[in-house]
């Protein structure tokens, strides 16, 4: 299925969000999600379905001010 | 100073952005001193760009203030923040509620409203805000324990565009800590803030766009502390004329 993460396009095998990302190398433990602008924690990603044209944000620390 | 019940001696707040390398940055910290450092959350790339980062920070032994910078509504702010309160583990946000993509006026609306989900869920919520005291007022009504207005726009160093709006502030809440974020150019804007009894500057481009940061990170520390001090030895009262410092009475007729 495709879904979009970080605003790009891809296809995944997977089914649940802790699936996918370990897919797509996203294998850091610095690393925060979100699904369709809500987040989802580090624990509840394993039972985390996927559906096609899902918008998935991953994010990491940054500097900022 | 008290900020959420945490004993804090620095004064400086420390942003972590924009410095010529990891290596001034750590070395800017050390300069000033600061316990608190702000950081944000922007889109890994899939090789971990993150980590090391997150990695050196942690060594600085600071406390991390994560901020939802470039955040332009409620539901942004709200879902960047539980990312930040997983990612850093902890309870502290620097809210930020963008209104205007040009001038990054907080939009206060959006950040009332926010603070309110933030303070329920047990956040503890570093507002960026105005000096209207009507939005203070219903930030700490939401649950916020202090205030951080601006000095003037993001990065844009003019200093404190509002003086007397922030020493209305400083009347109008006496027991809130009020830190002026934003707008700081120079150590003297700095020690204006502290002199008008602000109990705290946040900062990070006045530093990581100085000519040497480390050494800008050294003075605007000196500069917040000799504000303070010179606060609470209470200034004197302006005149309009001179008044002689040396006494008249005695003066020699020479004529």
């Amino acid at each position: 299925m495709q879904i979009i993460v970080n605003a790009e396009p891809h296809e995944v095998i997977g089914a649940t969000l802790a699936d996918a990302l370990a897919e797509l190398g996203y294998t850091s433990p610095a690393i925060a999600t979100a699904l369709n602008g809500e987040f989802v924690s580090r624990a509840k990603r394993i039972d985390q379905k996927l559906t096609e044209g899902d918008r998935v944000e991953v994010l990491s620390p940054m500097q900022g001010g | 100073m008290q900020l959420y019940g945490i004993e804090i001696a620095s004064r400086l707040l420390l942003g972590t952005a924009q410095y010529p390398s990891p290596a001034v940055l750590n070395a800017a910290i050390r300069a000033c001193g600061t316990e608190i450092i702000t950081v944000s959350l922007r889109r890994e790339a899939a090789a971990g760009s993150g980590a090391g980062f997150w990695q050196g920070l942690q060594e600085s032994g600071c406390r991390i203030l994560p901020n939802t910078a470039g955040c332009h509504s409620v539901q942004e702010a709200v879902t960047t923040a539980h990312m930040a309160r997983e990612l850093f583990d902890t309870p502290w946000i620097k809210l930020e509620v963008i209104g205007h993509s040009d001038s990054l006026q907080p939009d206060v609306f959006g950040l009332v409203e926010a603070a309110r989900i933030l303070c329920n869920e047990g956040f503890q919520v570093f507002p960026y805000t105005t000096e209207d005291l009507v939005v203070g007022e219903k930030l700490l009504e939401a649950g916020c324990e202090l205030l951080m207005p601006w000095g003037a726009p993001i990065g844009s160093g003019q200093g404190l565009r509002n003086p007397d709006g922030l020493r209305a502030m400083r009347a109008h809440f006496p027991d809130v800590p009020l830190i002026v974020d934003a707008g700081i150019g120079r150590p003297s804007d700095a020690a204006l803030a502290m002199e008008l009894g602000m109990d705290a500057v946040l900062l990070n481009t006045a530093v990581a766009k100085a000519g040497d940061p480390v050494s800008m990170a050294a003075a605007m520390a000196q500069a917040i502390k000799a504000g303070r001090t010179g606060f609470r030895a209470e200034p004197m009262p302006r005149r309009d004329m001179a008044v002689p410092s040396t006494p008249v009475l005695g003066l020699a007729e020479l004529t």
